[in-house]
């Protein structure tokens, strides 16, 4: 990651009629970021990835993609973007390669057919590619979705709900392509989904916004460190336990206590001191669970956006 | 945008519901014919009937030339229905299928796009009439022979000597060919409006139908207005039948259709390059 912004939106608005989709929304997201872009439904993600692709316009504000004005540099700077937007629709009465091939030279590319069938054969279509699409599953769409969002080499990748429909197998997959992508590559990846446990693997950065505005944004570790977290130790004995913190500060962080679970609100450097001390005092810590996810935290701010 | 064209054609032409107006043309037209061919001497008596008194006609008059003449007169009606089944499918069709996103989101200006579009949707229409011109004439010429052409009109009957008939019907066809142009035009503006085909279909046959109507009803009102619906100017083909003909009718009723197709291309312009795509 470096300094250089790729996205950067200022104040971006978008009111459809009487309804406020996005509200002042800023961000930042730099180069070589895996961005989170999290959200409950209706809290105007979708609105803004395609404000973000000039599918639809902004009603205020303004975008910068690679710190140039996105209206004014439109064709320029979509040539840099890849991406999937919701459900993957293709002409399903074409192949996959045929796809592929129109949705390139849409681009104003003339991409070989090795480089086609390379990209088919990163996300396991290769031999499915004379197949007409309207042959595919749910799952397979979403693979070539992500091809063509890879056709023309993109610096930055907008994937929004990439692993919807998947299986366990296929999620994993594309999230090692993320990583992939990321990391070897050096692409820049803006990822809006619903599976947080998916972010919380590989985004590095991430917003949450509700209701179009943003509510928080910044390093994933950090946000979901900020604060004490949750654990949960699972003890031999929680009574020993219980009377080995009577008289200790922890005793006043003890959130429950329930079979041999007891779960904890701490620091995170209280952990391992915790954990010292429950065994210099005998009792056996079979595991310790940290249950402060990303998926509480996304809650605990959309639930106070809410209220 | 010469490739962007290609993929437009190539689009068209890899869906079914293209090639119906072509099946239609096909059969249609053969149908005609061979009914001709059994029964057009008792039809062309009933046509001259009322003139028989006067003329004594010889030769081959119920040639490939009059058979084609009698179908491009009854068929130019009902092709703009095959033309809108395409032309309303361009960009609705598109918002139907989903693909406007991965479509827009691609390095290409909404100009370039929806101008490939039409372009495409011209072609087709062009293409539609070249078919009817080849069925007709090819297949007229080969079963019924050719001749002179004997046009009969209320104001009385012309007939063209057999060298003076060939570049009357390419112009013709040419003619047909733009107000067909029209009418894709109109429905590809109705289909830049809305996310589904079948709309811009029904809407623009019905104002071609309207229009018609009122165009073929004698009222007084209705005579005002005629001069400004298009539908008033798509018979122009027939004016390569009149002798003399009369070009400056034709150059007026070449200039109203281009202006409309114009009108109706900017206006669809203008309305997709505003358009929130939220399909």
């Amino acid at each position: 990651m470096t300094n250089e912004i790729v996205i950067e939106t200022k104040n971006l608005s978008k009111v459809f009629k009487e309804v406020k989709a996005v509200e002042n929304l800023s961000l930042n997201v730099y180069k070589g970021d895996v961005f989170g872009f999290l959200g409950p439904n209706g809290a105007g993600k979708s609105t803004t990835i395609r404000m973000l692709l000039t599918l639809i316009s902004p009603t205020s504000g303004s975008i910068k993609l690679f710190g140039e004005d996105l209206r004014k540099k439109r064709v320029d700077l979509l040539r840099k973007v890849g991406s999937i937007i919701e459900k993957p629709d293709f002409y399903n009465y074409l192949s996959a390669y045929k796809n592929l091939e129109i949705l390139g030279r849409i681009s104003g590319i003339e991409i070989e057919r090795k480089k086609i069938m390379s990209i088919l054969e990163l996300v396991g279509l290769e031999k499915r590619y004379k197949s007409k699409v309207k042959t595919y599953s749910h799952g397979m769409k979403q693979r070539l979705g992500i091809a063509q969002a890879l056709l023309h080499n993109p610096e930055l990748i907008i994937l929004d709900e990439p692993t919807t429909g998947l299986d366990p197998q296929g999620m994993k997959e594309i999230r090692d392509l993320i990583v992939f992508l990321s990391r070897e590559e050096g692409k820049t990846i803006f990822l809006s989904s619903h599976i947080l446990h998916e972010v919380e693997l590989v985004a590095n950065r991430m917003i949450i916004i509700n209701k179009g505005s943003a509510q928080v944004e910044g390093d994933v570790k950090e946000l979901l460190n900020k604060d004490s977290l949750k654990v949960t130790f699972e003890v031999d004995d929680s009574e020993a336990a219980k009377k080995s913190i009577a008289n200790m500060r922890w005793v006043n962080h003890v959130n429950s206590a329930v079979d041999n679970k007891i779960i904890f609100s701490i620091a995170p450097e209280e952990i391992s001191e915790l954990n010292k001390h429950f065994v210099e005092n005998g009792i056996g810590v079979n595991a310790i669970i940290p249950t402060r996810s990303l998926e509480e935290y996304f809650l605990s701010i959309t639930e106070k956006g809410t209220g | 945008m010469i490739s962007l064209i290609n993929i437009e054609l190539y689009k068209i032409f890899k869906k079914w519901r293209s090639y119906i107006g072509f099946i239609a043309i096909a059969v249609l037209v053969p149908l005609i014919q061979i009914a001709m061919l059994l029964e057009g001497e008792r039809s062309f008596d009933m046509m001259t009937r009322n003139i028989q008194q006067s003329f004594i006609f010889v030769g081959n008059l119920l040639n490939g030339y009059f058979i084609s003449y009698l179908i491009l007169n009854s068929l130019v009606i009902h092709i703009p229905f095959l033309v809108t089944l395409v032309a309303g499918d361009l960009l609705a069709g598109e918002a139907t299928a989903g693909t406007y996103r991965i479509l827009i989101s691609r390095p290409i200006s909404r100009t370039t796009l929806v101008l490939s579009k039409f372009i495409s949707g011209m072609i087709y229409s062009a293409l539609l009439i070249l078919w009817l011109a080849c069925i007709s004439l090819g297949l007229g010429y080969s079963l019924f022979g050719s001749g002179e052409l004997i046009v009969i009109k209320a104001s009385g009957i012309i007939i063209f000597a057999k060298n003076d008939i060939l570049w009357r019907f390419l112009l013709a066809y040419g003619t047909a060919a733009l107000s067909m142009m029209v009418v894709a035009s109109l429905a590809f503006l109705f289909s830049s409006l809305v996310e589904n085909a079948i709309g811009p279909i029904i809407t623009t046959m019905t104002v071609i139908i309207i229009f018609v109507i009122i165009s073929a009803i004698q009222i007084d009102i209705f005579e005002t207005i005629k001069p400004f619906l298009f539908t008033n100017y798509m018979s122009v083909w027939g004016e390569f039948f009149e002798d003399p003909i009369e070009l400056s009718d034709i150059f007026k009723s070449c200039a109203v259709l281009t202006g409309h197709i114009l009108v109706f291309f900017t206006a669809a312009l203008i309305i997709f390059k505003r358009k929130d795509i939220l399909t």
